[in-house]
């Protein structure tokens, strides 16, 4: 998260509401160690990254969403195989993210 | 001050600091603010929780290492009902770099980029600048040697010294002082002729071939960097392998010119 605090931090500042993203458990192969994160802002900007970039978009989806309902949960994307357009790592690994509003 | 604002100063003023929060369970999304030597801030909903929590996240923090941990509502062990992360903030690592030279600037610039917390060290006042090494966190007029005894007994695994000036005079002793740490990687720049005669003076000052072995001298990996920005890359990557124990060719292990 140390990447994206500046930016959390210009955002609280300016009351602009968002929601951060943290992996906290991977299984497998998977880019990016617990810790990583990155988080959406209400206005749609995206700072950081939890992936290869296999996953971003899906997160800003749920971030967004997490931003309007107030709500906290573990998301988990893994590889799928039975559907091409799915969204999943394509290293075979599962990663689970912690998302939440920044309201700390 | 909110947990946000008391995290953030402990990561600007490279202070080591954890954050614990619940992900599942009772409370999800309570957190604990964790830091050697002070009460905890925040709650994560039970005192016996909390408790626990600090004690095993300052394991944590001294190991660099971030992950869930299970515990019972009340911070038992061996229950699941409540699953914390610890993401820990340990203070970067630090690379010494000996010697005001060329090849100090692109080392301290790429350096930062992997996240250390540089210092660039050399006894002659004209050449160590903050002006010439604007990407060095700290430039320091000194010998290194006396720098070391300063600050060498905070150096650990995760740390490195890179000695560059190339000239015996200062080379020896600083190597010496560096061989008495616990620094993860230590490794001292020239060619071949110049790394022999280095290590001939060493041995003449009482430096065992035992010790020698940890000196990586020519520093770098054998990859055939000319500029000083390849050789940067090769220095760095070299510190790489030292920490995750990997078979890199190291120039010290090769044959034959440098580049």
């Amino acid at each position: 998260m140390r990447e994206i605090l500046n930016d959390l931090d210009r955002w609280r500042r300016a009351g602009t509401r968002a929601a951060v993203a943290r992996v906290v458990d991977v299984e497998g192969s998977g880019p990016r160690a617990p810790g990583a994160a990155m988080a959406v802002s209400e206005d749609g900007e995206v700072v950081g990254s939890v992936s290869g970039g296999c996953v971003e978009g899906a997160v800003v989806t749920e971030a967004l969403e997490i931003i309007d309902s107030g709500d906290r949960r573990i998301v988990t994307f893994g590889y799928s195989d039975d559907d091409a357009f799915a969204v999943g790592l394509t290293c075979g690994g599962t990663i689970h993210l912690f998302i939440e509003p920044l309201d700390w | 001050m909110t947990i946000f604002d008391e995290l953030q100063q402990a990561i600007r003023a490279e202070e080591p600091v954890a954050l614990a929060t619940v992900v599942d369970g009772a409370n999800v999304g309570a957190k604990l603010l964790v830091r050697p030597d002070e009460d905890p801030g925040g709650t994560l909903g039970d005192p016996d929780l909390d408790r626990v929590v600090a004690r095993d996240v300052l394991g944590e923090l001294a190991a660099g290492t971030s992950g869930v941990r299970h515990y019972g509502e009340h911070g038992e062990a061996r229950e699941r009902s409540v699953s914390v992360f610890v993401e820990t903030f340990a203070a970067p690592p630090q690379l010494l770099v000996f010697g005001a030279v060329d090849f100090t600037g692109a080392l301290v610039r790429l350096g930062k980029v992997l996240g250390y917390r540089t210092t660039v060290c050399d006894a002659r006042e004209v050449f160590a600048t903050k002006a010439r090494f604007p990407f060095a966190d700290e430039v320091v007029v000194d010998w290194p040697h006396r720098l070391l005894e300063r600050v060498g007994a905070d150096l650990g695994p995760r740390d490195a010294v890179c000695v560059l000036t190339h000239d015996p005079k200062f080379d020896v002793p600083a190597v010496i002082a560096a061989l008495e740490t616990d620094v993860g990687y230590l490794g001292a720049m020239g060619s071949r002729r110049t790394t022999e005669d280095r290590n001939r003076r060493l041995r003449g000052e009482g430096v065992t071939d035992q010790q020698l072995e940890r000196l990586m001298a020519p520093i770098g990996l054998d990859l055939g960097a000319r500029t000083p920005e390849e050789t940067a890359v090769s220095i760095l990557a070299e510190i790489i392998a030292a920490r995750t124990d990997k078979p890199a060719p190291s120039l010290k292990d090769a044959d034959g010119s440098i580049h």
